[in-house]
């Protein structure tokens, strides 16, 4: 990897973390728990690494690509049970006249 | 560059645009079911941008075949968990699908290591990616077994019920965490050789045994910081094992899951009046403060009595804890709620923000029982109107309304903000029996002239008020 890739890199990890912090950090407490799981339904983006990582092993090493294989299986894991799972959550938050109907 | 290079960048711009969407939006109870939809979209997105790429098409019908079998089988598990888990079993859920995510990173970091060593060219040998590699092991592995342990934890489980300490921990932990270092060094020096693999594996075996002394020392009560920051663990291990393929979509995304994980961890520290220093790196002092001055009984009463002074009640103020989660007394809490407002009471909830195990937890069980969100308040809107309230039901919690964080400088509470239900009228606590809060510490409100205490299951007193005002 060249140093300008890197620079370029290390560039958008420094703006998405101020980002993520601009966006997190007015959230009421009723949502901690949607936001913690709904976040780390996100954290399972790693499936797409796992991914490629699985495919650039197929022709050369076997048992990297048996790891990338499972690496996905959990990463897919953690993105559907994390999403399905903040959707049942945040279903059941519901305003007073909504209860009422 | 390839055209289908571009589209696949072209996408995960897309992604990374619905994930930031998708965040801000979860963060506003209107929108927030809208935003995790958009977040999924955008995971949609990137997995099918991912799958078109020159990477995947090269790796032939194998890697395909591969890909999709895993991604069916987790699609399935994942769902079938999500679906069939009790609302009260969901801390330990959000903690194993956090280590699955850090043991997902873990395994991409070896599996990219595997495919330079198999002669890829699409893994770098330079410092940087040497290094970003390392790392994406060093806190994937962290994530897993900590998450591991923080869900044995909060399921319960028998093994790691009883806090741990170990000895002079700090010294161990950094022994350890100077042992995986030097692997990532070992590989960066030399990543095709054999120094290269030795370093791999070390790091690895001393990340995966680090996950274990940090998390297995934290009580129970501490562990919506370890929850939030575990999160933040497994986001950044996402991000990093983006460096050594130059994704932007894993580093930006897990990027934004780090940010808001170590948020969240502050925010509950703060609520704890903790340091996370502190909780980390300090061993549980388990001295019992001293009974200072005289040494007052509890006064029980009967659920007959209680019921009459509830009757007699204008104002409600409800505080739920982990007590409430665990005698699963949500529905019959909502119960009494509603009988309370027919009789002309004003009822309100006041959730203080590490109630329970997870950050929020309270409010998820509430709101399954179908509590309106207007209705549960911070301590921090209630306090104020406390002294004109006329019963605070304090149910299954104990730090959390521990006057002696206000007025007692020698409590190891003292300085955390609570909810003040001591300040009520007339307090009632419902408990299971004597004893002390998870921290081991006495609660002064106990004993105040204005608190009775009813004994017994939480869900069956409540059930039993509840019964007691239909039958008026």
């Amino acid at each position: 990897m060249d140093g300008q890739t890197i620079m370029l890199l290390i560039f958008v990890f420094i703006i998405a973390a101020f980002l993520g912090v601009e966006l997190i950090s007015k959230v009421p407490s009723q949502l901690h728990t949607p936001l913690m799981s709904g976040t780390n339904a996100i954290s399972g983006i790693t499936i797409v690494g796992a991914i490629a990582a699985c495919a650039i092993n197929v022709d050369n090493h076997v048992f990297g690509m048996i790891l990338g294989g499972i690496a996905i299986l959990f990463a897919t894991i953690n993105v559907i049970g994390g999403y399905f799972v903040t959707d049942r959550m945040l279903a059941m938050f519901k305003k007073k006249e909504d209860k009422k109907k | 560059m390839e055209f289908i290079d571009f589209f696949c960048i072209f996408l995960y711009m897309i992604a990374s645009v619905l994930f930031i969407m998708g965040i801000k939006k979860l963060g506003k109870a209107d929108s927030a079911r809208k935003g995790n939809l958009m977040s999924s979209i955008g995971m949609g997105i990137a997995v099918l941008s991912v799958l078109i790429s020159q990477d995947v098409f090269d790796g032939g019908v194998i890697a395909y075949v591969i890909i999709i079998l895993a991604i069916i089988a987790g699609s399935v598990i994942g769902f079938i968990w999500a679906k069939k888990v009790e609302m009260t079993g969901m801390p330990q859920l959000v903690a194993l699908f956090n280590g699955f995510g850090g043991l997902s990173s873990m395994l991409v970091a070896i599996s990219q290591y595997c495919a330079l060593s198999g002669g890829s060219d699409a893994v770098g040998t330079d410092a940087f990616t040497s290094l970003t590699l390392g790392l994406t092991i060093l806190i994937g592995a962290v994530a897993f077994t900590g998450s591991i342990i923080a869900w044995g934890k909060l399921a319960g489980l028998k093994m790691f019920k009883k806090n741990i300490s170990i000895p002079g921990k700090n010294f161990i932990n950094a022994g350890i965490t100077f042992v995986a270092v030097l692997g990532i060094i070992f590989y960066m020096i030399d990543p095709e050789g054999g120094l290269g693999i030795a370093g791999i594996i070390i790091t690895t075996v001393a990340s995966l045994v680090l996950g274990v002394t940090l998390v297995i020392t934290i009580g129970g009560g501490d562990m919506p910081v370890i929850i939030s920051f575990l999160n933040a663990l497994s986001g950044l291990a996402a991000a990093f094992a983006g460096f050594p393929i130059g994704n932007t979509v894993l580093i930006v995304s897990g990027c934004l899951v780090g940010a808001s994980g170590v948020i969240l961890t502050l925010i509950m520290c703060k609520a704890m009046n903790k340091s996370f220093a502190s909780l980390l790196f300090k061993t549980v002092k388990k001295k019992a403060s001293a009974a200072t001055g005289e040494h007052k009984e509890p006064k029980a009463m009967s659920v007959e009595d209680a019921f009459l002074i509830l009757e007699a009640a204008k104002s409600v103020v409800i505080v739920p804890g982990y007590g409430m989660a665990v005698a699963q007394a949500q529905h019959a809490v909502k119960e009494l709620c509603d009988v309370l407002e027919d009789n002309g009471c004003e009822v309100n909830f006041a959730i203080h923000p590490v109630a329970g195990r997870m950050p929020g937890h309270m409010n998820v069980l509430l709101a399954e029982a179908n509590v309106p969100y207007e209705q549960l308040k911070t301590s921090d809107e209630l306090n104020p109107q406390m002294a004109n309230t006329d019963i605070a039901i304090v149910i299954g919690a104990n730090d959390v309304v521990n006057p002696a964080a206000i007025n007692d400088e020698s409590s190891p509470l003292y300085g955390m903000p609570i909810v003040n239900a001591y300040e009520a009228r007339t307090v009632f606590v419902l408990k299971r029996g004597q004893g002390t809060g998870f921290s081991g510490i006495e609660n002064p409100l106990f004993t105040m002239d204005n608190t009775v205490m009813i004994y017994g299951d939480a869900k069956q007193t409540v059930s039993q008020l509840v019964v007691e005002f239909e039958n008026d």
